[in-house]
């Protein structure tokens, strides 16, 4: 293999490389599995309640959409709880204290957003879906997949990481283009104009939502754009790998994308 | 894009390199020499005089210790303190600990050719991470970035010399060194010997399926430093620090430029 000299394990990749045999498949949506070995030491067969994930890149609108999902499902009486990544009381500021120091690298990050995610996982996810809640995630595991990969962490490694992870029942992406996503992220703090007004400076494009720490442009703006533009490639990837349900967000009616995210919902309740 | 057409892949490390890692040399010029075995086995003292011997002989070393990276040390503290772990959250917090090292104080000077010692490397959660109820293929691929040492020191001991040590030393037990989290027993003593006994059998498989060296810790303290001198000695019969400069551009990185940037 002449070429794979040129690839010694001796970069970035290298380190994040490895596993010693190719990882089964994870298991199909729908059925209350783990994505990997799990976690043997709990029971998880009586989880009567449904995990439904929202997954798409900064600006694509999640929040909204959750938001809007939470109070319409309550109103057909299920439990709703919802959870999204960073927020575990166990990592608490953890994690933002070490995206400060900007030394961070790709397995470090990974592995601190698994010990985020197996925290709420066996805290919250878990117990509410043992209650019977439906739970709203705002962003899984996947959004972990795509932001290890483009720093060049290794497939298999990242999957084999969060091998502990539940199944969810249903996983909807979001997807939008781009451009749209651009001047969506530029006006997406509803409180900008108000600190503007009080005189605050603020940041209007995120260090690590640029994808600064790889520096993939000359400036944070050109950064920002070719970090995006990966973060969506390994999007499209992962929607035909685990068969998420994609939902165009193109049109600029929330309202209406709301109602198609609902329909999707409602098959499997 | 045609949404007809699948999207190309990044390019993965080709299988032969995957599989490196723990089980195969790695290809840098350093030497990593670590040390394992469970509390109170003496391992620190002797990895401690090891250093001071490999410095004084003119060697460039390095030292580096298990949770001790500043990431996670207030986390893992806090959330020992407070019971706020799981066995999954545990082990991860402990790779985070071990990912930021490796990075930053074992990696670079292996590829630049020194000498790196490590008080306890990737096997201490292999052990105790597996007692505590995750599974061991899961934790084996989270450690599997890790590089295999070129020596390791497994120090053997009983548990009543191990605690015997340990209370000779300091006050008490501490209450994750016991296992206390598992619920084993009430009283720590009793739960230190069943969980450090689990942790042993754990062991005991590992320096025979990575190849430690057995050292007996209940030996005198200069006759275990003599044995392991002479193991390192040997190591370092054909050593010569060179480091590595030729590295190449990250293949991952000419992907997306050439399939992403258009």
């Amino acid at each position: 293999m002449a070429e794979a000299t040129n690839e010694l394990p001796i970069e970035i990749p290298a380190d994040t490389a490895a596993v010693t045999k190719p990882r089964r498949r994870p298991a199909r949506r729908h059925e209350k599995l783990f994505f990997g070995e799990g976690l043997p030491y709990i029971g998880v067969q009586d989880l009567s309640g449904k995990l439904i994930v929202i997954e798409g890149t900064d600006g694509v609108g999640r929040t909204t959409h959750v938001d809007a999902l939470h109070k319409w499902l309550e109103l057909d009486g299920y439990a709703v709880m919802t959870t999204g990544l960073t927020r575990s009381p166990l990592l608490g500021e953890a994690i933002e204290e070490a995206k400060k120091g900007h030394s961070l690298n790709v397995n470090t990050f990974t592995l601190l957003y698994a010990a985020d995610f197996a925290d709420r996982l066996e805290n919250q996810i878990v117990p509410a879906l043992k209650a019977g809640f439906v739970v709203l995630a705002d962003r899984y595991m996947y959004t972990a997949f795509a932001r290890a990969i483009v720093r060049g962490a290794d497939r298999n490694w990242v999957h084999g990481v969060f091998g502990f992870g539940l199944q969810p029942d249903l996983v909807i992406y979001l997807d939008a283009e781009i451009d749209t996503l651009v001047h969506r992220v530029l006006n997406s703090d509803p409180e900008y104009w108000a600190m503007e007004e009080a005189g605050a400076t603020i940041e209007l494009l995120d260090y690590w939502e640029s994808g600064m720490d790889m520096r993939l442009g000359r400036d944070i703006y050109d950064s920002f754009i070719n970090y995006q533009k990966r973060l969506l490639h390994e999007f499209k990837l992962m929607s035909e790998e685990f068969g998420f349900a994609v939902i165009e967000t193109e049109q600029e009616d929330v309202d209406e994308i709301n109602k198609r995210l609902r329909k999707v919902i409602k098959a499997i309740l | 894009m045609s949404p007809a057409l699948a999207p190309p892949m990044p390019p993965q490390l080709p299988t032969h390199l995957l599989r490196a890692s723990l089980h195969e040399a790695h290809p840098y010029t350093g030497k990593l020499i670590i040390v394992e075995g469970i509390d109170g086995s003496g391992k620190s003292t002797q990895l401690d005089l090891l250093k001071k011997f490999l410095r004084s002989e003119g060697y460039t070393v390095f030292y580096t210790e298990w949770n001790s990276s500043v990431i996670v040390k207030e986390t893992i503290k806090r959330g020992k303190k407070k019971n706020l772990l799981t066995p999954t959250t545990f082990s991860i917090l402990h790779s985070v600990d071990f990912a930021d090292r490796f990075a930053r104080y074992i990696l670079p000077p292996l590829k630049a050719g020194a000498i790196v010692l490590a008080d306890r490397y990737v096997f201490t959660a292999f052990a105790r991470d597996v007692v505590r109820g995750v599974h061991p293929d899961w934790v084996r691929n989270m450690y599997s970035f890790a590089v295999r040492p070129d020596m390791g020191f497994y120090f053997s001991v009983p548990i009543d010399v191990s605690l015997k040590r340990i209370l000779n030393g300091r006050a008490a037990i501490k209450f994750h060194e016991a296992g206390m989290d598992l619920g084993l027993h009430t009283d720590i003593r009793e739960s230190f010997r069943i969980f450090q006994g689990r942790v042993l059998e754990q062991y005991d498989k590992i320096s025979e399926e990575y190849g430690l060296t057995i050292m007996d810790a209940t030996t005198p303290i200069p006759e275990q430093q003599a044995i392991m001198r002479a193991y390192v000695r040997q190591l370092l019969k054909d050593y010569h620090p060179k480091p590595f400069v030729d590295v190449p551009e990250p293949s991952f990185i000419a992907f997306y430029r050439d399939h992403i940037e258009t």
